[in-house]
């Protein structure tokens, strides 16, 4: 009863957020359909980070390598003249991946701050080596001519990329909650309590975390690859640690293992960022006292408040 | 000798001391044995090198004629190896059922791999019907849905011996069982290990003097990490030399 509840609840935000862009052009508000296209695109890699940290109890300082890689990867293939998203995308998430199943079976060998220490080391590795390259634009970043194409698709205007992003989205949303029931996700449910236990009864420990890694490594890829298309670039920016402690934030602030907590979180963060951006320049010192604010009343993140009022 | 498992010559120390200074044991194939010596002596370590929690820094496990020593502990577990734990080591935000259901999909040979991403879990009711079981053997069906947490340390030694079993292993190793139970709850874990004689090989860590010659089939004695007898119960207990070193006026 009370899941179906749910379910239809579910539903009924995903139609009222695929149709606020006509609501937003209704009200003459069009740039705010590129900023709802951001919001769900980070809101996908706070996701995939969030399964990591709170899925796999694994705190990854590192995300942003997987996130701007993407970014990167699906700018470097249009420079090189791969246009095609359905060619570019899941590339981006292959690339992702492979790069965090290197990172995470060294990686994983630590544990608790030298496992943060080492995911940021190699993250930040990435980028060095990235601001380097002179074909991946240095300094400046890598620019896209246009956006990809997802024929029969049009993604030309912000409106059908938010769709996309969106349903992306709703789509990982839905795998990593049956990925969470999954005997795999019960299986990392074991580990997040007690990694020794669980070896104890048999289990592969190290495989089960590092595959929960490059899941995560991957769906940042393809939060990547929506990225560069949003901002038309791939940037440095994108692979700097301070992209991997916004995520972190994010899924702190929406709260760490719970299902809409990356939503949450990527919706706060951003939308105050916005707010505060617009009457004040201080932005990053008021994200500071809200992320303060939430630790010490909302501990359990913001999704955490909402448990409580349902 | 022969036996199930084979230990030969096995050392490990921490800094300079060595907690498990040469031993030599064997453990046949359908016997309960049990390990004993004074606190310190080295047999929670041995657990651990037995289990392959710990490397060791010399010495050979051989297990149903194979080289074990090598092995990290999820391996060993797949030959048949499982243990419990002296400290309660249960997953406290799980009910009892899901505590033993994950311990029944551990076993891969029965159930397939932990790989599979997208059935609920839940939907494997072959796992949970033999969960049940387990629990019920050991006098917690009742309890089944409640979290470990909320259980008392009595309940969540018989769920870390459910866990256990519920591996199925060949060679089943418990470190003191009874720790930290009233004189009630030992005797029913007492049971329980009677129950499992002549089915299950068992590794028993104890310090309950009555309960070990009660139980044992045979008798190991562990003192500063070597093996000083190893025998049948009234043997051991009539051996001048154990008497010295460790018994002293427990045994009348
Ligand atoms: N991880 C460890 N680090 C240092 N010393 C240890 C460690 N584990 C055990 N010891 C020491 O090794 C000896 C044997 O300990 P243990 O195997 O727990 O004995 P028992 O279980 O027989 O009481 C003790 O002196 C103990 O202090
Ligand atoms: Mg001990």
């Amino acid at each position: 009863m009370k899941d179906r509840r749910h379910a239809l609840l579910e539903l009924g935000l995903l139609a009222a957020a695929a149709l606020l862009p006509f609501a937003l052009q209704a009200i003459g508000e069009d740039y705010y359909i590129g900023f709802a296209a951001r919001l769900a695109i980070f809101a996908l890699a706070a996701t995939s980070l969030n399964f990591v940290v709170g899925h796999g109890g694994m705190v990854a300082f590192g995300h942003a390598a997987f996130f701007g890689g993407g970014a990167y990867v699906v700018a470097l293939l249009m420079q090189a003249g791969v246009v095609s998203a359905w060619l570019a995308w899941p590339a981006a998430v292959a690339a992702a991946a492979l790069a965090a199943l290197l990172i995470g079976a060294l990686s994983l060998r630590t544990k608790g701050v030298y496992f943060i220490m080492i995911t940021l080391a190699f993250a930040q590795m990435i980028y060095y080596s990235v601001i380097s390259l002179q074909f991946a634009g240095g300094d400046d970043g890598l620019p896209l001519d246009a956006r990809s194409s997802l024929a029969p698709f049009d993604l030309g205007n912000d409106r059908a990329l938010y769709w996309v992003a969106l349903a992306l989205l709703a789509a990982s949303l839905h795998a990593l909650r049956r990925v969470a029931a999954s005997r795999y996700g019960r299986a990392l449910a074991g580990i997040r309590q007690n990694e020794a236990r669980m070896e104890a009864l048999g289990y592969p420990v190290f495989r089960l975390k590092l595959v929960c890694f490059v899941i995560g490594a991957a769906l940042a890829g393809l939060a990547g690859a929506l990225l560069a298309n949003q901002n038309g670039l791939a940037s440095p920016g994108q692979l700097y640690w301070t992209q991997s402690g916004m995520l972190l934030v994010m899924v702190i602030l929406g709260g760490v293992g719970k299902r809409y907590g990356g939503v949450l979180g990527a919706i706060a963060l951003l939308g105050l960022e916005e707010a505060l951006g617009l009457v004040t320049g201080h932005s990053h010192f008021y994200v500071g006292l809200a992320l303060l604010a939430v630790a010490l009343f909302a501990p359990r993140g913001l999704a955490g408040l909402l448990e409580r009022k349902a | 000798m022969s036996g199930l498992l084979e230990i030969a010559g096995l050392k490990r120390h921490f800094g300079g001391l060595w907690a498990t200074n040469g031993v030599d044991l064997a453990v046949r194939e359908g016997e309960l044995h049990a390990l004993i010596g004074p606190n310190g002596a080295g047999k929670t370590t041995l657990i651990h090198l037995i289990s392959g929690a710990l490397a060791p820094d010399a010495g050979t496990l051989r297990f149903a004629g194979a080289d074990i020593t090598r092995l990290g502990m999820h391996a060993r577990v797949a030959r048949g190896i499982t243990r419990s734990y002296q400290i309660t080591q249960v997953f406290p935000e799980l009910s009892l059922l899901e505590n033993v259901r994950l311990a029944v999909q551990a076993r891969r040979r029965d159930f397939g791999s932990s790989f599979r991403f997208w059935r609920p879990a839940s939907a494997d009711f072959s796992m949970i019907e033999e969960a049940e079981e387990w629990l019920g053997r050991v006098g917690l069906a009742e309890q089944a849905g409640e979290h470990a947490r909320d259980v008392s340390h009595g309940e969540q030694r018989a769920l870390e011996l459910a866990m256990a079993l519920a591996t199925r292993p060949r060679l089943l190793l418990l470190d003191e069982p009874m720790a930290g139970m009233g004189p009630e709850e030992s005797e029913h874990m007492a049971s329980l290990i009677a129950s499992l004689k002549g089915t299950q090989t068992v590794l028993l860590v104890e310090h309950d003097m009555d309960i070990v010659f009660r139980l044992a089939d045979r008798v190991s004695v562990l003192v500063a990490g070597r093996v000083v007898a190893s025998d049948a119960p009234e043997r051991v207990r009539d051996d001048p030399e154990v008497r010295r070193a460790y018994l002293g006026d427990e045994v009348q």
